[in-house]
């Protein structure tokens, strides 16, 4: 089994409790910043540590926060993006709900080194229950002096509160989740300049995803250097890995960078392979944007070599072989899934969520999920599969924000692997979806 | 997005000046508001609109929304730009009890769609439908973060997941009895189904 450094601790009865958390060691990042580390030392250790954002997009964090514009007299802020809305992903709602404290110790970690005095959790509105539960924990850090003023009787003081969404996977891009946080609608600004330069009300900003947050916490104890020793070339550390779909034992699972995809999916360590003695079909890896892949390039890469699940290699091969790593939300289809029905669930999402600023966006979401609805009816033509093509091409590049790429790669990876399925639709004129069946089989008439 | 932008609607004046906030609400945003610095006051406009949903029946009126932008000290184009912005607020009447099933990627793969089936058919009613006596209104909501307990709904502030047939039935019995609203800002969250 690997190192777990963020949710060893999950199973500790109440240890969403202050007194339980800091019984099994919990705050003492903050008693080691605060009491014996320079702001900008902790960032140099998080340099070192070769910690990439958790949400998604894998940024160097260190890197991010050096980016952090410091003027004098004007404020700046940390924000953690609790938004989680990609599909396939659950990890950080289970971190907050288990262990809340992990992500308080590290937001207030962070906001010491970078000079934040204000802080906010920004969470979807769907886990109202979450955001409870994280308030609470709040309240008993303000009781026990971890927050407020002259925390441990330093000069550093800090607020820290929770910020709850209304409903929107669009406030998961850090400019889009900044204009929610100021009262406003979704909408992603144009970048440069960017939050490190003007975020949160025009002041220096700094955003990160629950994960990345609580990986300070780790990162500060042992020191940079030793965190850097897990994992494999610019993959370093541990990932929490959200499973599910047709596997055994969906869940969250936190794993060294660098396990191996085939046992990921097939160890009882892990998902205990594909339930009700189906075959595997096709894998999304790191949450519904990034492209699906088919078993063979899944387990392993063109060239031949087993799939790790790290940065570097899922991507190997590039879109045309590969994938991403992602959010890590990792959804698994077996041999009856169709893959084009999928596909058109994750299409009809895109264009739910398009905050509608960019045409190619908010027109070509609406017109993928349409004709895709086509093949779901034996409508479809053949020319429907390249006229998918053309749009998501159209799309991908042309926007604002990233919610473009997310919507037009997922229908690029499905026709380049899986063309066969949208021509076979086409060309019988019917379609039939035969995965009928849920977790507990119950066949449904 | 902004799908139920709403027609124009008569402003109702007598409804409008009947609204106030409980004690208790009041407070609460309040609080909520001093979290931000002086002159942030709107950015607690998303969390003082799920307060004002559950005050005043579960949805959010024109009267409302003109309350809520006079807790705030902003136009009443500001509040309803957002509220007609994010799925969570209801801008039309809904029932009691509002189910939302997810019906994303690993939730169908699980077979979201068969619960669905199953709740229009008990229910009487097709998605985006109260039932007449006003007890449950039923929708479909995108991932909601519960892929690996698939297929699940959310009513209120709780999740109910790993669904079959027998715990979709349990759970509509359960709020059927208890009768009342449920909302997102229930303090009661924990899911006992």
């Amino acid at each position: 089994m690997g190192r777990k450094l963020l949710i060893h601790n999950d199973n500790i009865p109440n240890i969403h409790t202050l007194e339980v958390y800091r019984a099994h060691g919990g705050y003492a990042s903050v008693e080691k910043a605060l009491k014996t580390m320079q702001p900008d030392q902790i960032t140099d250790e998080v340099k070192k540590s070769g910690l990439r954002g958790r949400g998604g997009a894998g940024f160097p964090t260190g890197m991010k926060w050096s980016f952090l514009a410091k003027p004098e007299g004007v404020p700046r802020y940390l924000v953690c993006n609790a938004d989680e809305s990609e599909p396939g992903t659950f990890k950080d709602r289970y971190l907050m709900e288990k262990i809340p404290h992990a992500l308080i110790e590290g937001m207030i970690t962070s906001s010491y080194a970078l000079g934040a005095k204000q802080s906010y959790i920004y969470i979807r509105g769907e886990y109202f229950y979450v955001a409870r539960i994280l308030e609470t924990a709040i309240a008993e850090a303000y009781a026990a002096g971890w927050l407020g003023k002259n925390i441990l009787g330093t000069d550093y003081s800090l607020d820290l509160s929770v910020q709850v969404g209304g409903g929107a996977y669009i406030c998961g891009e850090e400019t889009a989740l900044l204009e929610s946080l100021e009262g406003k609608r979704g909408n992603p600004r144009i970048k440069p300049p960017f939050p490190a330069v003007a975020g949160l009300w025009g002041c220096p900003t700094v955003v990160n995803n629950v994960e990345t947050i609580a990986a300070v916490v780790p990162i500060v104890n042992m020191g940079g250097e030793e965190y850097a020793k897990i994992g494999i070339g610019k993959s370093t550390g541990t990932k929490l890995i959200s499973a599910s779909g047709h596997i055994n034992k969906p869940g969250v699972y936190e794993i060294e960078l660098g396990v191996p995809v085939e046992e990921f999916i097939y160890s009882e360590e892990y998902c205990g392979g594909i339930r009700n003695g189906k075959k595997l079909k096709a894998v999304v890896a790191g949450g519904s944007s990034v492209p699906i892949l088919p078993t063979e390039l899944i387990l392993k890469t063109a060239k031949g070599e087993p799939r790790l699940m790290t940065y570097e290699s899922l991507a190997d091969g590039g879109f045309q072989t590969g994938t991403m790593l992602g959010s890590g939300g990792f959804i698994v289809m077996d041999e009856d899934t169709s893959i084009v029905k999928n596909l058109f669930t994750f299409s009809r999402f895109y264009h739910h969520e398009s905050c509608g600023q960019c045409s190619p966006c908010r027109e070509g979401t609406g017109w993928i999920e349409k004709i895709l609805k086509k093949f779901l009816n034996g409508t479809a033509n053949e020319s429907d599969v390249d006229l998918l093509w053309d749009i998501q091409s159209k799309i991908e590049g042309k926007t604002i924000c990233p919610l473009g790429e997310a919507a037009a790669w997922p229908v690029a990876a499905a026709i380049r692997h899986f063309k066969h399925e949208f021509i076979e639709i086409a060309q019988k004129k019917k379609f039939v979806d035969i995965s009928h069946y849920n977790r507990l089989n119950q066949i449904i008439a | 997005m902004g799908s139920q932008v709403h027609g124009a609607q008569k402003f109702d004046n007598a409804k409008r000046a009947e609204l106030v906030f409980s004690e208790q609400a009041m407070k609460t945003a309040q609080t909520i508001i001093s979290r931000y610095p002086e002159g942030k006051q709107k950015s607690a406009l998303l969390p003082i609109l799920h307060l004002a949903q559950a005050e005043f029946g579960g949805w959010l009126s024109p009267e409302t929304m003109d309350y809520v932008a006079s807790i705030l000290n902003i136009k009443p184009v500001e509040v309803f730009e957002v509220a007609s912005f994010y799925t969570m607020y209801n801008l039309k009447p809904v029932g009691k009890c509002v189910l939302e099933v997810c019906q994303t990627s690993s939730c169908w793969l699980n077979g979201a769609e068969d619960i669905v089936k199953y709740i229009e058919k008990k229910l009487n009613i097709k998605v985006g439908e109260t039932t007449k006596d006003g007890m449950f209104t039923l929708k479909v909501a995108e991932c909601l973060g519960s892929c690996g307990t698939a297929p699940m709904l959310q009513c209120g502030a709780s999740y109910h997941e790993n669904l079959t047939y027998e715990k979709v039935d349990a759970i509509l019995e359960t709020y059927k009895n208890e009768g009342r609203l449920r909302s997102y800002t229930d303090l009661d969250y924990k899911n006992t189904l």
